[in-house]
Order: structure tokens, then C-alpha cells, then sequence
């Protein structure tokens, strides 16, 4: 068993003499004899290391990685290449050991990080602040909605059936104490319409939440949407996937007026779903609403230029229950990685990764909608995930494809979309290439006329 | 900053606010001892002109670093000025507060309210009570 | 003056990774596409497309690796000194949770990879999930939540989905006026009002403010046991008996279960709804404000409203439960901060119950044994502890005496610890004490450690009292000294200017 307590036998003698007790228990008279635990906890005994470590190596044998597989899931995390250099900086302990920065003079290394980080996010999104980050990307929204709330006052949302099915129930539960309500407006040939959208909004409609591309992979005309959306009155949100914002027209561009994401695709570990991050910007008119903590810059007493957490009067720790958000830890270290994956991508490397995965999905669609039996869930453009339509049980197929071929062709639409039994999303990172998106063709085709065979 | 004082021409609210009556109208601001327990005062949230102040109530928001200190309206009227370089310059609460630092003009709605208020003497005593 | 002058840090420039910016240089070239070349007007129309580049750095990877790494030498670290910040529970962070985190199985898992291919994920989630029932006393777990913040925020909308379920409309929740801002923040984000209650002469809740605030209005309590002060509320029998009389909750904020866990239990105590936070308790590199895990756990008449998804074993099989008709439903993406849970885990398999314990223990132990170094002369006159009672894992103390009588504030003393190589104590919080520090030395730091901080404790006060302006003016051998936060906040910087 490991403790990592350090206390001998001495220490404890000339402690406890020094505190003026006979033993520990004196000090825990306070805690009422009829509350103390009568018996151990029911847990297994301590183990050492070496044995801790087998343990959780069994564990982690027992499970499907992408490693194990050719995978082609998405649906919000992505199982991009993050460099070496990204785990050598997030692994020192300098990064990895401190708490928040609330001592700026010993801090400025995570300070600096945050400003470099925010300055990343707003390039991304074209709007004016970014925070350092919140938890992940379905909480993100309900964060986004939350300050036009705060904004507006009003408490209806609407939201396109394109949006992640886990931000619409994030969202409907987290606003559900104070009011909020959530009108879906469903997809035409897969994208958001802007006549569905005006006909949604009302007196009473806070804001209007698109997914950038939407849950099917399909692109959104976000300039079109806003339009409509600002003509209401109404809050505009997009929630994007931040590798495409390499290629497309930035949100704070098209009249959006708070973007979020999910931040797992910079430079982030898969790790089963978390931990990630959220990002989180807005145009200026939100400064005094944004959550969390926001690092800016200032001088030292010497004239030194140096970071501090800034703007803190909108915290819970200051404004408590008029607070803009109860958040308080965040995701430092996974905006750290996102830092640095964006510096190694760079100005060049993000705009030929975009390009690069829209040129692959495209071959990817064409090449599995040749295929008898799969067809295209609709025609709108995409940039590395599209939806498409098997006529054949898709359980069957995806079973097919990862035992005869090692391929997990996507994530099947029922799951989270009941109303899409046929459905089947792919979606492609780097480490998909040509030969990848062939060999699933291959297993497809295979599948699906194994399974139309059969049935 | 300087030190404490407390202008005799002005009348005090126990909220820490001061009043320089001025015909029908009135100028509000924060006192000496307000200013220096917010410390460096960094943002003013400032009411729209035209906006109704009530005797009692919060009608803006003074924050420091790390505090956030609702300013009270010491009498009720209709707010016809906001003082915009507080808003561009918020250090002028702390070293100016009865001058440049004055916070809006108000045209007032019954002010017999006044009578209600401290004058220096008062407010200075009321002061002392509270240490 | 005494003042060690300098750290070679101040002389270097501070240059951001935007300005290391040159034209052409690159670190990473995306592979050339092959795949048939199609216009990109005809896959994507230009409409959509971006007109400019992002303006990430043009850097090389050698330069990225100098940048961090020189920017990580301007921070301190708990892995290099102490680091005793009150109600954050800065614990040793065993290397070995890191090595067990990055293994493919976990790391590389995508979370969407069906149970039956998950199934080692799904089984450290389901004993994580009893582990922390057993700790809390409460037979019902839900991994979901991302942090303490977000635990409260499952937490009170429970409680609100309890009550109406029952057809009981509420609009209070009741909170210690010790307690930390994320409670108020979370009450409102979940629609009801806050009222506070009052701390009595011993730093326990006020039990006769609590019984004139009580009602059917009143939906829950939410209370740390110990409190924000260190103190364990002998009362909270009494208390529970109060709140339940009422027909509300009873709501545990987890952030001071280091002090208890494996002595005494949220649940036994009669609490209905605990949160954990992970990262403290659980021991979680903090990653310089992030991430953390805030998992709850509930008594059986809460249980049906659990977020979903929670995991659930049938015969030998794990598998994800979405299928609660009464759930609140969603907090977030998924199922939670499964890396988190790895660490925290291994390091319950390395404790084991009787571990868990023996580090409750040692925690209080530790407190009360610097505490009572701090109540030496020379120390204690100007900086006495609060409540003078034993405390558990953390103490306060206030610096008023100290402030009024050598003129210095407990931010310079903060301040002046820097230069004596220690993170200083939370400062200014709990704000019912005047001046205050708040001490959380935790379980895993030695004796001489703590003798160490001690020491630079009294020396400081020595020091101010020949020369106040000595820590006034301090740090003086940190990478930045004092800095102009109310100028960062006047004119916010928060981004890189582009243009």
C-alpha cells in the first residue's frame, strides 16, 4: 500500500506534545462518538504501486481504443494526432501542479498561457473575448446561455435540430431552475432554415443556438441565420467545432454573437469524454457577462509587463449570488494543450489541416455514397463528418465491418437521434487517410450486402 | 487619495454618498470614507440619463479589483447628466470624489428629502460610531 | 533593508508567442492531400470559407518547446514547494496516477466506442462509483459533473426536481454566511433566492438564526462539515434534524472531505446530497486552475433524479444507464471527466479504506500541529488563530492585530512569503474574519516542512516590525513583482493586439 504520508513514529510523539494532546483522536473530539464510522469502509485493501498499476493496466486492456481499430468516430471529440511536444509541456510540473493563479507574481507562466490562449480563441472565432476556458463543449452552451440570460433577461431558446443532442439536454437541464425553455426547429436537407428559425423566435426568445457544422456534418450559413436571428431581437450562438474554424468564415464574422465548442479536438486526449475544455467568446457588448476567469495584461511595480486575472467583479467570489456563473475551476492544463497544439499547427499548418480534411471527407462521401445501399443524408456542405442512410441494420453492419476489416465505421445516428434508425455518421482527423477511407469503403460495401443478404 | 475630509457646502447619507444641492438639481457622488474602503475604484455601471433614481435605492455600481459596491441614491428624481469621464477615467472617484469624481446630476423630485440628510458635523460624528 | 533583491527571470523580456512570429516558419506541415484534387470553391463555396488565415504563430517546433518551457520557470508549483492554500487541498500528486492515465486503453478510448468495447472504462467508473458511496455514506453515485461548481449546480437542481416532483414549490436555499461564493452563484443559476445564515461565537452555524429561517419555503441547507473555518460542527445532528423537520435538504459541498473521509460520513451525519471535488480530496494535479471531476452522491429519495448517464452492472456486464425516466437528464458532453477518474481511482486502490483513513487523520494531525507552531511568540500576538479550538484539516487566522500594530496587511505577508520560497495561505477568505488567512497544510508535506514556514512566518513579523515597508513593498525575487491589476482592469488587454 501506498499513502505517501510522512509522519514517524518521532514526528508524531513531538507533534503531538507540541499541539498539547495524547493522541489524534483528542483532536477529533469535535466529530460525535455516534457519528464516527463503526466499521471499514467496504473497500478493497491498499495496494502498492506495481500492483495498482497492473490493476489499471487490465482495466485499460479491456477496452477498444484507437489504437486497436481504424476508427471513424466523432460526433463532438476526435481522435486527432497531438504531437509529442504537447505532452513534454503539459507533463511538467510547473503546468501541471499549481492551482489558479491567485498569486500573480509566482503565476505568470499560466497567466501568460491564458492571454496566448485567449488571443488563439478569438482569432478563431473573429470575436473580441475569449475566457480561459470552461469545463466542455455541451456545458459551454448552457454557459453561452446563461450570459444571454443574464443579457436579455428573457428565458426562451431556441435551438436547431442540428445542434448536439447532448447540448440540447444540457442545456434544457441547466436552465430548467431558472425558466429557461427549449424550442427544437428541425433540419431541411440536413441544415438550418432561416424562415423555420424567424418563425420560432418571439417577444420572449433569449437566444438562438446553431451548431457549427451541425450534429450531421453539414456547414450552416451562419451570416444568413444571424440575420434573422438579430432581427427578433433574439441572442445569436453558434457552438463550433473548432478544427473547422480553420476553413471557415469565423463565427464573430457572420453576426454571431457568443461562440462555444468543444475544445477536446486541440491537441486533447480522447480519455473516454473528458477531461476537456469549452472555449468561450463574445463580442464586446458581453465583456461584463462572460464566466470565468480572464487573464489581461498589465505592468509591474518595476514597469515589467506581466498577467493577472482580470475583470474578477463579474466572479462568484466577488459577486456571489449576482455572479455571472458559479464556475471556478476550469480546464487550465487542456487549454494549455490546446495552446500549444494551435502554436505547433500554426498560421500555415491549421489552414492545410482544414483543407486537407475537406478534401478527404469529400472523397469519403463520394466514395461510400457509390456504394449500393448507402446514401448521402443530405447534400449540404461538409468539412470532416457527414451523415449517411444504410439500408441495412446499421448494428449488423458496424459488428460486420470491425470483425472481418478492424474498422469502426462511425457512430450510429440512433443512438442519440432516435428518429434516425438508418442513420450512420463518419467522421475523419488526419490519421485517416486514403488508404483508411478505402479500406472502410471496402468493409461497407462488404457489410451492407452482407446484411441486405441476410435480412 | 489625501486624507479625510468632508466638505462643509455638502450633505451626507449614511450609505456614504454626498448631495451639492444646486437649484432644483443636485449632484451625487461618493464620500472620502466610501472611496477609500473600495479602494482603486476600476469600473462605474452608471444609470442611463433620463432613468428615475429613488431616496434609499441603488442607482449604480462602483467596482474595485476585488469588490463590487452598490451606490445609493440619497434623494429621488430623474437623472439629466452622467459624469463620462468617471466612466473613462474611474480613478477620479478616488482622487476627487467631491470634484471631477462626481458621479450624476439629478433633477429632484421632492426635495424635501433633504431634510432627512446629515450635514458635515453629523456625517463626521456618524462616522466616528462607526469605528 | 533584508530584502533578497533580484530573480534573473526580471531581466528577461516577456515576449509572447505572437510576437515570436515570423513569416514561413513553421512547425508543422499538413501532409499533401491523396485524395483527387477538387476546387475547393466546389466542396466548400467561398461564402462559407474564411477570407484570411487564423493568425496563429509562425514558429518553429524549437522555439515552441523554448517558449513553454521558459514560461513554466515563471510559475511555482506544488511539486516544487509548499503550498498550503486553505480549502484547496493541495495534496501530493502521485507521478504513478499519470503514467496510468496515458495508457492507450484509457487515453485513446473515444467515448462514443460501444459499452461492450468499453468495458474496462465502464468497470473503473462503477468501482469509482461505489468507492464514493462508501465515503460519502450515500448508496447513489453520479460520475457526471466536471468540477465542485458544477456538483453544486447537479445538487441544488435535484433538490428542485425532488420538490417538485412532490408537487412542493420552493423558491429559498439557505447558506452559512462562511460559505464560498460558488454556493450563492449556483443558487441563483438554479432559480432560487439565497438567504444566509448567521455563524455562532464558536464558528458553527447559528443554530437559533437557522431555526428563525427555516420554512416550507426553504428548499435546502447547503453546509461543509468542517465548515470554511476548519471547525467540525458538532451540531449537525441538530442541524439535519432542523432542515428535514422543514421538508428540505440537506446539501454537503465535498471541498473539506479530506479532513473526514474514512472518520465520519456525509450520509450518517444525515446530509442528503454530497459533491466531491476530486481534485482535492482525491488528489488531482490542479493543472494551474483545472480540471477537476465534482462527482455527487445521494440518498435513495434522490436518487430516481440523477443526470444520466450512470453506470450500472448487470450479471458481469457494465453498460452505461440512460434509461431514468425521473433523471434531470444532462450536465455536459458524454460521461464525465473519465481521466480524472483514473487518477483519483488509483490512488483509492493505493489507499485502500484503512489508507483513507490514516490520510483523514493525518491531515488533521498536520493542521493542528502548525497551527499550533503558529501559536508560538512573536507570532501569535499579531496573527492569533480565529477560533481557538482544534481544528480539523485547516485553520484561520486573522492578521487584524497585525495590521493595526505593525502596519502591515495580511497581502503584504503574502506577499513576503514569496520571497521566502512558499505559496502563501488563502488570503482574505472566509470574509467573516477580518484580515484572514486561511492555513491547509494537508496529510502528505513533513514536519520540517512546516517548520520551515513557520519560521519564515515569524521572520517576516520581525522584519515588519523593524521595517513595515519591507512587505509592503515585496515580493522582491519573483519573475514580476507587484502588479497593476486595477490598470489591467480599468483598460482590459485579454488578447494579443493583431493589427
Amino acid at each position: 500500500m501506498s499513502d505517501y504520508l510522512a509522519v514517524t513514529d518521532d514526528d508524531l510523539a513531538v507533534m503531538l506534545d507540541a499541539i498539547g494532546v495524547a493522541s489524534v483522536d483528542d483532536l477529533l473530539q469535535a466529530v460525535p462518538e455516534a457519528l464516527r464510522v463503526a466499521r471499514p469502509l467496504d473497500l478493497p485493501p491498499g495496494r502498492d504501486e506495481q500492483g495498482v498499476m497492473r490493476h489499471l493496466a487490465d482495466l485499460a486492456a479491456r477496452n477498444t481504443s484507437c489504437d486497436d481499430e481504424v476508427s471513424f468516430l466523432g460526433a463532438g471529440m476526435y481522435d486527432h494526432y497531438v504531437p509529442a511536444l504537447v505532452d513534454a509541456i503539459t507533463s511538467r510540473s510547473e503546468f501541471l501542479t499549481p492551482y489558479t493563479p491567485y498569486q500573480p507574481e509566482i503565476s505568470q507562466g499560466g497567466l501568460q498561457v491564458m492571454f496566448e490562449y485567449q488571443t488563439a480563441i478569438c482569432e478563431l472565432t473573429g470575436l473580441a473575448i475569449s475566457n480561459a476556458s470552461v469545463y466542455e463543449g455541451p456545458s459551454a452552451v448552457a454557459a453561452a446561455a446563461y450570459m444571454a440570460h443574464g443579457h436579455n433577461g428573457r428565458t426562451g431558446y431556441v435551438v436547431s435540430a442540428g445542434l448536439h443532442p447532448h447540448s440540447v439536454a444540457t442545456l434544457a437541464t441547466s436552465s430548467a431552475g431558472y425558466g429557461g425553455t427549449v424550442t427544437q426547429v428541425p433540419l431541411r436537407d440536413g441544415a438550418t432554415h432561416g424562415d423555420d428559425i424567424a418563425a420560432a423566435v418571439g417577444d420572449d426568445t433569449c437566444a438562438v443556438i446553431v451548431q457549427q457544422p451541425n450534429f450531421v456534418g453539414a456547414v450552416e450559413d451562419l451570416a444568413a441565420l444571424s440575420e434573422r436571428v438579430h432581427a427578433a431581437g433574439a441572442v445569436m450562438i453558434a457552438a463550433c467545432d473548432p478544427i473547422a474554424l480553420s476553413v471557415l468564415r469565423p463565427p464573430g464574422a457572420c453576426g454571431v454573437d457568443i461562440a462555444v465548442g468543444e475544445g477536446q479536438p486541440l491537441g486533447n486526449r480522447l480519455d473516454f469524454g473528458g477531461p476537456s475544455f469549452g472555449f468561450l467568446a463574445a463580442s464586446d457588448a458581453f465583456t461584463r457577462r462572460m464566466p470565468g476567469r480572464i487573464a489581461g495584461q498589465t505592468t509591474d511595480v518595476d514597469g515589467r509587463r506581466g498577467f493577472v486575472l482580470t475583470l474578477q467583479t463579474r466572479e462568484q467570489h466577488i459577486r456571489r449570488e449576482k455572479a455571472t456563473s458559479n464556475i471556478c475551476t476550469a480546464q487550465a492544463l487542456n487549454a494549455l494543450a490546446a495552446t500549444v497544439y494551435l502554436s505547433w499547427l500554426g498560421q500555415e499548418g491549421f489552414a492545410g489541416l482544414g483543407e486537407l480534411l475537406v478534401r478527404r471527407t469529400d472523397y469519403a462521401r463520394r466514395t461510400l455514397c457509390a456504394i449500393p445501399g448507402v446514401t448521402a443524408l443530405h447534400d449540404q456542405p461538409v468539412v470532416r463528418e457527414f451523415a449517411v442512410r444504410l439500408d441495412a441494420d446499421v448494428d449488423a453492419v458496424i459488428a460486420r465491418c470491425r470483425e472481418r476489416f478492424g474498422v469502426n465505421p462511425g457512430v450510429p445516428l440512433r443512438a442519440m437521434l432516435p428518429d434516425h434508425e438508418d442513420g450512420l455518421l463518419v467522421a475523419l482527423t488526419e490519421r485517416r487517410d486514403r488508404a483508411d477511407i478505402d479500406l472502410l469503403a471496402e468493409a461497407l460495401a462488404d457489410a451492407v450486402a452482407h446484411a441486405k443478404a441476410g435480412a | 487619495m489625501g486624507e479625510a475630509n468632508y466638505p462643509a457646502d455638502l450633505k451626507y447619507h449614511r450609505e456614504h454618498d454626498w448631495v451639492r444641492l444646486e437649484g432644483d438639481e443636485a449632484v451625487f457622488g461618493i464620500t472620502w470614507f466610501a472611496q477609500d474602503a473600495l479602494g482603486e475604484v476600476v469600473y462605474f455601471d452608471a444609470p442611463d440619463v433620463g432613468a428615475a433614481v429613488v431616496a434609499d435605492d441603488a442607482y449604480a455600481e462602483l467596482e474595485s479589483v476585488k469588490a463590487v459596491s452598490d451606490v445609493y441614491a440619497p434623494l429621488s428624481g430623474e437623472v439629466t447628466a452622467v459624469n463620462d469621464a468617471v466612466s473613462t477615467s474611474p480613478g477620479l472617484v478616488n482622487s476627487d470624489p467631491y470634484g471631477e469624481g462626481w458621479l450624476v446630476r439629478v433633477r429632484l423630485s421632492d426635495p424635501s428629502q433633504v431634510d432627512g440628510l446629515m450635514d458635515q458635523a453629523a456625517y463626521t460624528q456618524y462616522l466616528e460610531g462607526l469605528s | 533593508m533584508t530584502a533578497a533583491t533580484g530573480n534573473p527571470l526580471q531581466h528577461e523580456a516577456v515576449v509572447t508567442i505572437y510576437e515570436k512570429s515570423r513569416p514561413g516558419r513553421r512547425a508543422y506541415v499538413a501532409p499533401p492531400a491523396d485524395v483527387p484534387e477538387r476546387p475547393l470553391d466546389e466542396l466548400l463555396p467561398a461564402a462559407l470559407r474564411r477570407e484570411r488565415p487564423a493568425r496563429l504563430p509562425q514558429v518553429s517546433e524549437p522555439e515552441i518547446v523554448r517558449h513553454f518551457v521558459r514560461l513554466s520557470k515563471r510559475n511555482f508549483d506544488l511539486d516544487s514547494g509548499f503550498y498550503p492554500l486553505g480549502s484547496c487541498t493541495m495534496k501530493h500528486n502521485p507521478k504513478l496516477h499519470e503514467r496510468a492515465a496515458a495508457l492507450p486503453g484509457h487515453s485513446r478510448l473515444h467515448p462514443l466506442q460501444a459499452d461492450e468495447h468499453a468495458q474496462g472504462a465502464l468497470e473503473l467508473m462503477f468501482n469509482l462509483q461505489h468507492a464514493l458511496a462508501e465515503v460519502a455514506g450515500l448508496p447513489h453515485v453520479s460520475l457526471q459533473p466536471s468540477a465542485g461548481s458544477h456538483g453544486e449546480l447537479a445538487g441544488v437542481l435535484l433538490t428542485r426536481a425532488y420538490h417538485e416532483a412532490r408537487g412542493d414549490q420552493r423558491e429559498i436555499v439557505l447558506t452559512p454566511n462562511t460559505a464560498h461564493g460558488t454556493n450563492p452563484a449556483t443558487v441563483t443559476m438554479a432559480g432560487y433566492r439565497v438567504v444566509n445564515v448567521g455563524t455562532a461565537p464558536d464558528g458553527g452555524v447559528d443554530l437559533d438564526d437557522l431555526r428563525a429561517k427555516i420554512s416550507d419555503r426553504v428548499a435546502c441547507l447547503m453546509l461543509t462539515n468542517p465548515s470554511t473555518l476548519g471547525l467540525f460542527d458538532s451540531n449537525i445532528a441538530e442541524i439535519s434534524r432542523i432542515v428535514h423537520d422543514a421538508g428540505a435538504t440537506l446539501y454537503y459541498d465535498g471541498a473539506n472531505l479530506n479532513a473526514v473521509m474514512g472518520i465520519c460520513r456525509p450520509g450518517d451525519m444525515g446530509f442528503d446530497i454530497v459533491h466531491f471535488n476530486l481534485h482535492k480530496s482525491f488528489t488531482q494535479p490542479h493543472g494551474g486552475g483545472g480540471p477537476g471531476a465534482g462527482p455527487i452522491a445521494v440518498s435513495d429519495r434522490i436518487a430516481p433524479f440523477l443526470p444520466v448517464p450512470v453506470v450500472a452492472k448487470d450479471g458481469d456486464r457494465f453498460r452505461l444507464d440512460h434509461d431514468r425516466p425521473q433523471s434531470i437528464g444532462r450536465l455536459r458532453g458524454f460521461h464525465g471527466n473519465y481521466g480524472v477518474f483514473v487518477r483519483s481511482y488509483a490512488y483509492i486502490c493505493s489507499l485502500g479504506a484503512e489508507g483513507i483513513a490514516r490520510t483523514a487523520r493525518a491531515a488533521v494531525l498536520n493542521a493542528n500541529y502548525l497551527k499550533a507552531l503558529l501559536a508560538r511568540p512573536g507570532i501569535a500576538e499579531h496573527l492569533p488563530v480565529a477560533y481557538d479550538r482544534h481544528c480539523m484539516h485547516e485553520f484561520v487566522l486573522s492578521g487584524a492585530p497585525m495590521k493595526r500594530d505593525l502596519g502591515i496587511r495580511t497581502l503584504d505577508l503574502a506577499k513576503r512569503l514569496l520571497d521566502h520560497g512558499f505559496h502563501p495561505p488563502t488570503v482574505y477568505f472566509p470574509q467573516l474574519v477580518e484580515e484572514s488567512l486561511l492555513v491547509e497544510p494537508t496529510e502528505t508535506e513533513t514536519r520540517e516542512t512546516m517548520e520551515a514556514f513557520a519560521d519564515a512566518v515569524a521572520e517576516i513579523l520581525a522584519e515588519a516590525k523593524a521595517d513595515p515597508s519591507v512587505a509592503r513593498e515585496a515580493p522582491y525575487t519573483t519573475p514580476v513583482r507587484r502588479l497593476d491589476e486595477a490598470a489591467a482592469a480599468r483598460n482590459p488587454v485579454v488578447r494579443q493586439p493583431m493589427d
